[in-house]
């Protein structure tokens, strides 16, 4: 490589990473700063992040929040271990391709639909059945529902490296379908089940467009709480709690990829 | 396979029936209401649409539905114009994010297999944290008296505060933002499989490193740079949060006016016909990129 080439790569580089990071880290400084007005730098302080412990309502809904994407993670990588499964080694029971387009849509169908779907289902739901009423539960039903899609994904990759010899290996020793399930396919496919039930509990976590659709009476969700109040403007307590959410995912996806390297390392497809 | 044969029949009927039955209930099911209550007039009261057939002293129900709602979307001028302007923020946004991502994925793919595997952790590291947060980031950033105002006051290029903040163009920053590592991956993922010893090839031949990398490298990428433009530019299209913190009450995109019938003007058959025309059109891009993949694939 030329010097000059080199060097155009690596502003470019530094270009890239200071746009993806520069933002978050002056949201943080500014998180620290005593001032009122969000934009004027008095002095460093951790007001704000007292005021957060304090806010009662913020609590709530982060434990809700804390919830509802526990709950919805853990229903997405149960039925995305069951759609991987059906569309990698067993057929499913009508066309493939409508199973297959079914549990990957919404990859790619816009959030508002999402959620205005899920809500007129719900509505639906209600009107003839009484069932579900609108709050927790609608909003982590719907979570799980988009979860699942990229819980197939994850696992259906690392199910397509995983030699299917394995699990004829464990039936002519005399293994049980479900007992070579348990023992052989499970613990192989452990560490992306882990990634997919994180990314639902990352995105249930995120979700405000969904969650806005098929909340009830009640049911407010961290996300929401913080959208209302950034969309009326910068405020110095979110501030404060975008450093804390950030900070605690960088450091849970930063533990998540180095336990999981050297691993990775191996069974890399070529 | 030892779970299609014999004793495996229990499990996998219990796998395949629990998938279908939530993918029908929770997946075609809502998309069908959708169209259903698009075809449906509004009405006062809960819910606040008519259904689709009603008894009548004939035999058979009626069937009860109505476009109004398409016709209002394609007649109004407002609709039309979010519908355009939604496929042009897109389109351009894809594009700059583009010429910002190629490089760092070409940088990426160049550096050492241990230096690749910090920097491609730095790429996917802010797509974790939340979009939200990462969206308002900006809305400090761009405000009049924010930072970014002050340095270039400071620094003497302006004289006045510039209005960045609820334009479009803070829109498109916003969605390339946000959507920056979904096209570093494709193309980084690309150029890393390359046969890299076809440039040295190509410079051997007497050809120039630009004229090989046009003639070569680019290429050879592109496929690369269609996924990486389709996981930008679709879910730009639908695109909600970005418009409504950052854009401006003119910025009209289609997940902004759907939100905007829905939960402002109540009126869930043209929330649901705006849907539908949104779903269309995705789906729609989908199908010419993913095409437009493959036909690339085969040659």
């Amino acid at each position: 490589m030329s010097g000059r080439r080199s060097v155009a790569l690596l502003s470019a580089l530094a270009f890239g990473y200071a746009f993806l990071y520069l933002p978050i880290v002056i949201l943080i400084v500014y998180s620290f700063n005593d001032s009122r007005l969000v934009t004027v730098w008095s002095h460093a302080s951790l007001r704000w992040y007292a005021a957060l412990l304090e806010n009662q309502q913020m609590l709530d809904a982060a434990w809700l929040s804390l919830r509802i994407a526990a709950v919805s993670a853990t229903v997405s990588v149960a039925l995305g271990t069951g759609a991987a499964f059906a569309l990698q080694r067993l057929k499913p029971f009508f066309a493939q391709r409508g199973y297959e387009a079914l549990a990957l849509m919404p990859l790619i169908v816009p959030e508002v639909l999402i959620g205005l779907a899920m809500l007129l289902l719900f509505v639906v739901l209600g009107d003839t059945i009484g069932w579900p009423e609108r709050g927790a539960t609608t909003i982590a039903l719907a979570h799980a529902s988009f979860g699942m899609a990229y819980a197939t994904v994850v696992i259906r990759a690392r199910l397509t490296q995983l030699d299917p010899a394995l699990d004829e290996a464990a039936a002519i020793l005399g293994a049980t379908p479900w007992r070579t399930f348990r023992r052989v396919t499970l613990p192989l496919l452990a560490p992306a089940i882990a990634a997919g039930w994180l990314l639902s509990f990352t995105l249930s976590l995120d979700d405000v467009v969904v969650a806005s659709f098929v909340t009830g009476p009640g049911a407010t969700t961290l996300p929401i709480v913080v959208f209302s109040s950034v969309r009326l403007g910068v405020s110095p307590q979110i501030n404060a709690l975008a450093t804390v959410i950030v900070v605690l995912v960088a450091v849970l996806i930063l533990t998540a990829t180095l336990m999981t390297r050297p691993g990775q390392r191996d069974g890399r497809r070529a | 396979m030892s779970m299609t044969g014999g004793a495996g029949r229990g499990l996998r009927r219990v796998i395949l029936g629990a998938t279908t039955a939530w993918l029908l209930a929770f997946t075609l099911l809502p998309m069908l209401i959708v169209v259903a209550v698009s075809l449906s007039e509004p009405r006062l009261g809960a819910p606040p649409f008519t259904p689709l057939f009603e008894w009548g002293a004939g035999f058979w129900p009626i069937f009860n539905g109505h476009i109004t709602s398409y016709v209002t979307i394609a007649s109004d001028s407002l609709y039309v114009a979010a519908f355009v302007s939604s496929l042009r923020i897109a389109a351009t946004s894809a594009f700059i994010t583009l010429l910002i991502a190629y490089p760092m994925a070409y940088a990426i793919a160049r550096a050492s297999a241990r230096a690749r595997f910090a920097l491609l952790m730095l790429v996917i590291l802010p797509f974790w944290t939340s979009f939200l947060i990462r969206t308002y980031a900006w809305t400090g950033l761009l405000n009049t008296n924010g930072p970014i105002n002050n340095t270039l006051i400071n620094l003497g290029v302006v004289s006045e505060p510039l209005t960045l903040l609820h334009t479009e163009f803070a829109v498109h920053l916003g969605i390339v933002y946000s959507y920056l590592p979904f096209m570093v991956l494709p193309i980084y993922a690309v150029l890393e499989r390359m046969d890299w010893s076809l440039i040295e090839a190509a410079q051997d031949l007497g050809s120039r490193p630009y004229r090989a990398f046009v003639r070569v490298t680019l290429p050879l990428s592109l496929p690369g740079v269609f996924a990486g433009w389709l996981l930008v530019f679709i879910p730009a299209l639908g695109e909600f949060i970005i418009p409504d913190l950052l854009g401006g009450p003119d910025t009209l995109m289609l997940g902004r006016v759907l939100w905007t019938e829905f939960f402002n003007n109540r009126d869930w058959p043209l929330a649901s016909a705006l849907a539908v025309v949104l779903l269309m059109t995705v789906l729609l891009s989908a199908l010419l990129l993913v095409k437009a993949l493959q036909r690339r694939e085969a040659a």
